[in-house]
């Protein structure tokens, strides 16, 4: 990713960008994130098809933000969580610049991000064949088996909150489990706790989980938590026309509309 | 002390998981789940994972649970009612399948549960607790296992350590203690007499990539260092490290209430997450996560040896494989022992 | 099973549920009595995790009632509580938590015998579905004794 590796150099030369966020070489034929500030490190930038984790969980955090204007090497859902972050007031042209990488793996910088916006509205969100196997699967078991299936699968759980560290849409200070008085959600890892944590973070990311699978690739027991936010989005599409990080507008859950369907209301 | 050696055939292993079972032990041993391994409670053998080079969680599970319930209590109007853990109920465990490593921590988790106020709970479940460990014929680029004094064929922590001789599928069985002694005598037809063994020649090669003792000193001096934000720059503050390591022992208290009963649970807890240090004022001593990563490393390296008079790390590499952000503590720590003071 | 009483637990706005089943009350309207009514200031102050908070302690079944459409006392709760109940309606269905126990309605404060009415259908049907062993058993024992994971 030359063009990448030379467009972090200047930027960084140029003092116009603190830091450039991108992956580089991990271990075990792994990625991970890279923080680039002095411009001949900008050589150990990459980019390739095993870049999937989402850098946006990176640009809320305090230490990162500190150094200054940020440059990120974005992918497209990578795009997708930062406009949302944005439409929250998370990260703005101030202190971000996008640094995109297209399917094609070229780079296309952005100059603000209505520019970001206008290109990923390019792009559906869509769920992949395999996912929507495993989804096509669950709908077709009993009530009885789904629950048992998930008290079954969410069991090894122990509440690490990777999924909630890994989520770019998970930046709140204080997160709703961390919350005592009351205790709204169990914290020890039992089956209670376990299905009650995945079931509110799903519904806290209704309308803003953009399916970029950090959660589940997050995850150190392997669990499949990324259905729950799958199947929420199908719901979404289903019921209200699905929806797309905006940077301004209505947001899925903050609307209605007067028609919505009511025929399960008596 | 002479370690007792005897020869395990390949198709015995079995038969001693069989007797083992009939005699009352409740077996952990590695069960693989979504190509992850854990130590689950198991009753078959043929469900056990063999072949791995370490599992994705310890076995520090059976002795320090990840949710226990130490005190139900109920309340009626002049009183508290309260039962406690009742550790005449903890049952005879057999750990199977653990990895020298994670013998050794058995060494440093009981010398974190036994500082100050001994913890009744943990000690009951280790004492009932026997270590039926494998040595490691194959290792990975995360296992660091020499640098922290252990070994492929460490004995320390296990009370009988096998070691598989090569093509065979033979096992070497060391006894090492009274508690592996017991297990000899309810399967005596097992444990054959044999010639001394060289299992060196069976054990995987660990280069020692730093000197812990260096790492040490280094660290008495680098608190203030701004390395320590450089390095946790992409650590998102999770859990995953604390919970898969070995002797990670901080815990948080939950109180589960309904109506006038309830009861008080242990659960895993980790200095990573950024709630760890949050006082009731709001005020948050490690705020930013420079100052948990920096704690996380000072506390294996520094005070746990300066207090404990233990390191807190066993080399098993679980952290760096689990780590979803590849932070790598082994990296990490070869730079310490690198800087210049 | 002819001695099973079902408990339910209802969720309802203030303004019109709350003050409907007021008039139920006082028109001596006769209905079944194993609802617990918690009162809210507007449907859209229903939080997800309060509906399952009620069966984690035993409920049967859950009501949730609120104003009829253009009738909120705050203009658009009722319409923002809708949309979030369509979506609570498929995550019940997906995570297996039996959506046919709960059951949503709008009730005007004028409705003192429809208030009525959507308690004895919830009644009826929750003593045909039978008590909700299987949330109950997940949450009155959580914690197996040596944990399994």
């Amino acid at each position: 990713m030359d063009e990448l590796r030379k467009r972090a150099k200047e930027l960084l030369e140029s003092k116009t960008i603190s830091v450039v966020i991108g992956y580089e070489e991990g271990t075990y034929n792994r990625t991970r994130a890279l923080f680039v500030e002095k411009p001949e490190e900008a050589s150990k930038l990459i980019f390739d098809s095993r870049c999937v984790l989402n850098l946006a969980t990176y640009i809320t955090k305090q230490e990162v933000k500190a150094k200054g204007k940020m440059a990120i090497a974005a992918t497209i859902p990578v795009m997708r969580s930062i406009i949302q972050l944005a439409y929250e007031f998370q990260v703005s042209d101030k202190n971000l610049l996008v640094l995109g990488i297209t399917p094609e793996s070229n780079l296309m910088e952005f100059k603000d991000l209505l520019e970001v916006e206008t290109y990923i509205h390019k792009f559906e969100i869509e769920i992949n064949a395999s996912y929507r196997e495993k989804l096509d699967k669950l709908a077709g078991m009993t009530q009885t088996e789904r629950w048992k299936f998930w008290i079954d699968e969410l069991s090894p759980c122990f509440k690490c909150y990777a999924c909630r560290a890994a989520c770019p849409m998970c930046y709140c200070h204080r997160c709703t489990v961390d919350f005592n008085q009351p205790q709204w959600i169990p914290v020890p890892s039992h089956e209670l706790g376990n299905l009650e944590w995945h079931i509110m973070r799903a519904v806290h990311l209704m309308g803003r989980c953009i399916d970029c699978d950090g959660c589940a690739n997050a995850c150190p027991l392997g669990i499949p938590i990324n259905l729950l936010n799958k199947r929420l989005l199908e719901d979404a599409k289903r019921h209200f026309g699905g929806y797309q990080p905006v940077l301004k507008g209505d947001h899925l859950m903050s609307t209605f509309k007067p028609d919505d369907k009511e025929n399960f209301i008596r | 002390m002479t370690i007792d050696k005897r020869i395990v055939r390949k198709e015995a292993l079995e038969k001693l998981f069989e007797i083992l079972k009939q005699n009352n032990r409740t077996i952990f041993a590695p069960v693989s789940k979504n190509g992850k391994t854990s130590f689950k409670i198991t009753e078959s053998y043929s469900s056990i994972e063999k072949d791995f080079i370490q599992t994705t969680q310890s076995s520090k599970e059976s002795v320090f649970p990840r949710t226990e319930k130490i005190l139900d209590f109920t309340k009626s109007k002049n009183s508290l009612d309260a039962k406690p853990f009742d550790i005449l109920q903890v049952p005879e465990v057999i750990l199977w399948g653990v990895r020298p490593c994670d013998a050794m921590g058995m060494g440093e988790l009981s010398a974190i549960f036994n500082w100050d106020s001994k913890d009744e709970i943990y000690n009951s479940r280790l004492s009932k607790t026997t270590i039926i460990g494998f040595s490691c014929f194959k290792a990975d680029e995360s296992c660091f296992c020499t640098s922290v004094g252990g070994n492929p064929g460490n004995i320390e922590g296990s009370d009988i350590l096998f070691t598989r001789l090569g093509e065979s599928g033979d096992w070497l069985a060391e006894i090492i203690t009274e508690k592996g002694v017991a297990i000899v005598a309810i399967a005596q037809d097992i444990f054959q007499k044999t010639e001394n063994q060289d299992k060196n020649k069976y054990l995987a090669e660990v280069p020692v990539k730093f000197d812990r003792e260096t790492i040490r000193k280094k660290l008495d001096a680098f608190f203030e260092s701004e390395e320590w934000v450089e390095q946790s720059l992409k650590c998102i503050g999770c859990g995953a490290c604390a919970y898969v390591c070995p002797t990670c022992a901080c815990f948080d208290i939950q109180d589960e209430i309904h109506g006038k009963s309830g009861s008080r649970v242990r659960c895993w807890d980790s200095c990573g997450i950024s709630q760890f240090t949050l006082h009731t004022s709001g005020h948050n001593p490690r705020a930013v996560q420079s100052q948990r990563w920096r704690q996380r490393i000072m506390h294996k390296f520094s005070y746990m040896p300066e207090r404990l008079s233990v390191y807190g790390c066993t080399g098993c590499g679980r952290c760096s494989r689990a780590c979803p952000v590849d932070m790598n503590i082994l990296e990490h720590l070869i730079s310490i022992q690198e800087v210049t003071l | 099973m002819a001695d099973f009483e079902p408990k339910i637990v209802a969720f309802v706005c203030n303004w019109c549920t709350y003050a409907g089943a007021d008039l139920t009350g006082t028109s001596r309207i006769k209905y079944a009595t194993n609802v617990r009514i918690i009162r809210f200031p507007c449907t859209g102050r229903i939080d997800y995790m309060l509906l399952l908070k009620a069966f984690d302690e035993g409920a049967d079944g859950i009501i949730v009632s609120g104003c009829h459409p253009n009738d909120c006392h705050y203009t658009s709760g009722n319409f923002h509580a809708r949309r979030r109940w369509i979506m609570f309606r498929e995550l019940c269905d997906f995570v297996g938590i039996d959506i046919n126990r709960v059951l949503f309605s709008w009730v005007s404060a004028a409705e003192g015998s429809k208030w009525a009415d959507v308690v004895n259908t919830t009644v009826t049907r929750i003593r045909e579905l039978g008590p909700y062993t299987e949330y109950q058993k997940v949450a009155k024992h959580p914690i197996r004794e040596v944990t399994n994971g």
